[in-house]
């Protein structure tokens, strides 16, 4: 690895997300500047609980084959180390395996050796529940108190790590290579790197928090980006040329997915970007200084889980028929009211029906405006009941009976919807419900996150 | 100068909507200048009251609302409807919410 002076140390991120791809030209115009690091992050709850519900990771397995292959490819070629944080999305036991597997795949067929870290951030159930009773574990945000039951029910609870196991697995793991990080703050590869050199925390965070995005932070956004920390401030700058940081893109940047523009809480205190100063420093580069770090004592991390929640099977249907539209709300209600009398062995409360009316409010749902609804409707039927099979036959019954309602004025008799596939009711599998959300406090910010070294 | 009632997406660079983490949704209006921040941020239109009634929020329930002047942009931040990806979601990503924001009108000149 390339020494880090004192006064720069520069981390390159290729994008905002391991296995979306990113272009590879403007990867290596980053490597031609010599960065220290290579940081990439992995991990989002965006796309839905079944991540941690159901193990399912957030891209295909051969799309961070393809990804991690150009990362490794340019550690062996520059021998700087290359971080991963919050493997396949949830950052669970099971993908940061799922990485360490691909990682020795591609090293075996490729014939390079190096030396791999990997981070776990799966917690103890029974740790969690000690917690909770010790009343060291609170809701974050508008979420409720965690019930014990609900430790139980989670298919798996991770815990979000900081920059401290990143910077242990590169002091004690000498001269380590790759590192695989389980769920992790996103910032905190890049802020482990700067930390770990001795630059101001404050500025690592910030820069690591912009990093994370990958070039997301340039107008048009984009995917490579470099950043360089030096003593008293950072700048930022994205590889592909048409691209350019400007004060307003950067600055703006922290809006994104964020609570508070300014104030930014993760594992072991808040960054406050209150004060920050932007300066463009030429075209294309912003100069960022005044960040904040305020440390939280005691240190908390944040606690992730889902459980499974039933069987979900679903039908989408076209609605055309005006004197039909105009009735929508009345031949609903009736049609579930004789759906759920049909079913009465069934106990209401072990399934749901839920109507989405594209065309009326379907994305919106009681917060639409607009209260005409459109010429034409989709209607998805939504039913969640304890296995796939009740699901199925109630949706069933739930489309025969709406494409054969009557209704007031009906004069297209042969049917009421127009069915665009088979099978006609689709069975979605298990659905998952976010239900661990909460700050747990913790004595050592390292302790929870073992790691696992090896020659690969 | 005349003042007309102009919708908000007429004026500001991005109104968007998105998760804030799975039990929070948050919206950003960014502007193009410092002069149209301030002069929509006098226009008075753009209050937690107005939140409250076109996203069915109390307003003591607000997470964020405030006017931001180092970004020109005014973010609000509310409790989810529900909780993101569970049984009756409409929108995983909370990504078209903005909508009955991005409609408000502001007086503007014409």
């Amino acid at each position: 690895m390339a020494g880090v002076s004192n006064d720069e140390i520069r981390i390159l991120t290729p994008s905002g997300m391991l296995g979306y791809g990113f272009p590879i030209d403007h990867f290596k115009m980053g490597l031609a500047l010599k960065p220290h690091a290579i940081t990439i992050d992995s991990g989002s709850t965006d796309s839905g609980p079944q991540k941690l519900g159901l193990g399912e990771m957030t891209c295909s397995r051969e799309a961070y084959v393809k990804d991690i292959e150009v990362l490794l490819e340019a550690q062996q070629a520059t021998r700087i180390p290359v971080l991963i944080s919050s493997a396949g999305g949830d950052g669970s036991n099971l993908h940061v395996d799922v990485f360490r597997g691909i990682i020795a795949e591609i090293a075996a067929r490729r014939g390079w050796h190096f030396k791999l870290a990997s981070i776990y951030a799966d917690i103890d159930k029974a740790h969690i529940a000690r917690e909770l009773k010790a009343g060291r574990i609170e809701p974050l945000g508008p979420v409720p108190p965690l019930d014990p039951r609900e430790i139980d029910a989670a298919t798996v609870v991770v815990a979000q790590m900081g920059a401290e196991p990143f910077v242990k697995a590169l002091d004690e793991g000498e001269g380590v290579d790759v590192i695989v990080g389980g769920r992790s703050y996103d910032p905190s590869p890049t802020a482990a790197m700067a930390i770990r050199a001795g630059f101001d925390p404050a500025l690592a965070w910030h820069m690591g928090k912009i990093m994370e995005c990958g070039a997301l932070c340039a107008e048009p956004v984009g995917r490579n980006v470099m950043g360089y920390l030096r003593r008293d401030h950072f700048e930022i700058e994205p590889l592909n040329p048409a691209e350019r940081c400007t004060t307003a893109s950067v600055a703006a940047h922290t809006l994104y997915e964020k609570t508070h523009p300014f104030l930014l809480a993760g594992p072991g205190g808040t960054l406050d970007l209150s004060q920050c100063r932007y300066e463009q420093v030429s075209d294309r580069r912003v100069r960022v200084s005044g960040s904040k770090f305020i440390p939280a004592n005691p240190y908390t991390v944040k606690l992730e889980g889902a459980k499974t929640a039933g069987w979900r099977s679903i039908f989408i249907a076209g609605a055309r028929d005006p004197i039909f539209i105009s009735q929508i709300d009345e031949i609903l209600a009736k049609v579930l009211a004789g759906t759920r009398a049909y079913f009465s062995e069934i106990p209401e409360e072990t399934y749901q029906i839920i109507p989405h009316l594209y065309g009326k409010n379907g994305v919106m749902g009681d917060l639409e405006p607009v209260k005409t609804p459109a010429h034409e409707l989709c209607i998805i039927i939504e039913v969640a009941a304890a296995t796939q099979a009740i699901a199925t036959a109630i949706c069933g019954k739930a489309r025969t009976s709406l494409m054969h309602a009557p209704y007031p004025g009906r004069i297209a008799t042969a049917g009421n919807l127009a069915s665009p596939f088979t099978p006609l009711e689709i069975p979605l599998g298990e659905a998952c419900e976010f239900n661990v959300y909460h700050l747990m406090k913790i004595d050592s910010p390292t302790t929870l996150f073992p790691i696992r070294y090896e020659e690969i | 100068m005349a003042l007309v009632p102009t919708p908000l997406r007429d004026i500001a660079k991005v109104v968007r909507s998105k998760n804030a983490g799975p039990f929070e949704i948050t919206l950003d209006i960014v502007f193009k200048t410092r002069e149209d921040f301030e002069a929509v941020r006098k226009s008075g239109v753009i209050t937690r009251e107005l939140v409250s009634e076109l996203y069915n929020v109390p307003t003591q329930n607000i997470i964020t609302f405030g006017f931001f002047e180092l970004v020109n942009a005014v973010k609000i931040t509310l409790p989810r409807p529900r909780v993101q990806g569970g049984i009756g979601e409409t929108d995983m990503h909370a990504a078209q919410q903005h909508v009955p924001l991005q409609e408000i009108k502001i007086p503007w000149p014409s």
